[in-house]
């Protein structure tokens, strides 16, 4: 989510391929070396219940999802 | 003296005439330099009036795909999320099974924190997602991404967020009436959807007979 533009969509790829993956970690720390927040839309297995889960390395992001949502940081406003 | 007074400031003219001359020539050659750059498309962004439109539009996909079918449908229809605080201090503060406390999410406003069980309003964690980019802070994010940014902060790691957050009591940046009439309008919300949940038919029986008069008319 970048602002004064919304949804921007940063690397595509399929973790199966080395190189895509490859691709895909390069743009991942990118972001958080920029300062950015990463959240993974998920369900919550007990409640069934949407919710997100914050992840802070690349082998944090959970089996299966299929996007990685980059928003800048929360600040005091 | 007049006459002294005069000839001096002839002087003074004539002295400085070619700094004068120099500081002119200089000016224009800077105000033809930038209307050059202007021309040329180097220096200025070419506004776009639809963009943040469709910025709102792309935004407001993306929390849709996000949420709960329930979260989303109450920011379509009421302009802000509930979402349910995941502390409780005892078994006690449940109250009918549900959280002690919830939080209401606005766009670009403060989260607001309440008691669902008696509607009390607890405090306002003013928080904002700033931008990042290097562009100055000029632009922040659509209003549905601050929303979603605000959801995804909060069902992930509440203390984080409200860590960050500057705590003031209701009615600092909201007036405390709105956010009383915002939780009338949301208990009325849900009251609708429950009876709809309840009875299926109803809905199908209302709509039916709203849209009577204009199906006939076509």
């Amino acid at each position: 989510m970048k602002p004064g533009h919304g949804e921007v969509l940063l690397a595509e790829g399929d973790q199966t391929v080395r190189e895509e993956e490859e691709r895909l970690i390069a743009e991942f720390r990118r972001q958080l070396d920029e300062g950015m927040w990463a959240a993974v839309p998920t369900t919550n297995a007990g409640s069934g219940r949407r919710e997100a889960q914050m992840v802070k390395a690349y082998a944090d992001i959970p089996e299966g999802a299929d996007r990685v949502i980059f928003f800048p940081r929360a600040s005091g406003g | 003296m007049l006459l002294a007074l005069l000839a001096l400031a002839l002087i003074a003219l004539v002295l400085a005439a070619p700094l004068i001359v120099r500081e002119t020539a200089r000016r224009r050659a800077r105000r033809q330099a930038a209307k050059a750059a202007r021309m040329e498309g180097l220096d200025l962004p070419l506004y776009d009036p639809g963009r943040e439109r469709r910025a709102e539009q792309r935004a407001r996909e993306l929390l849709r795909s996000c949420v709960n079918g329930e979260e989303w449908a109450m920011y379509r229809d009421l302009g802000f999320i509930r979402v349910d605080g995941k502390h409780t201090r005892r078994d006690a503060d449940r109250s009918g099974g549900g959280a002690a406390y919830a939080y209401l999410v606005y766009a670009h406003k403060p989260i607001v924190a309440y008691v669902p069980g008696t509607g009390q309003l607890l405090s306002e964690y003013c928080v904002e997602f700033p931008d990042m980019t290097g562009s100055g802070g000029r632009h922040r994010l659509p209003a549905s991404d601050d929303v979603l940014a605000k959801w995804m902060a909060l069902t992930s790691d509440e203390d984080r967020v409200i860590r960050r957050a500057n705590m003031h009591l209701v009615g600092r940046q909201f007036d405390p009436a709105r956010l009383r009439r915002d939780l009338w309008r949301l208990s009325e919300w849900e009251r609708r959807r429950q009876r709809r949940r309840l009875d299926p038919s109803r809905k199908q029986s209302s709509r039916s007979t709203a849209r009577g008069p204009s199906l006939g008319g076509e």
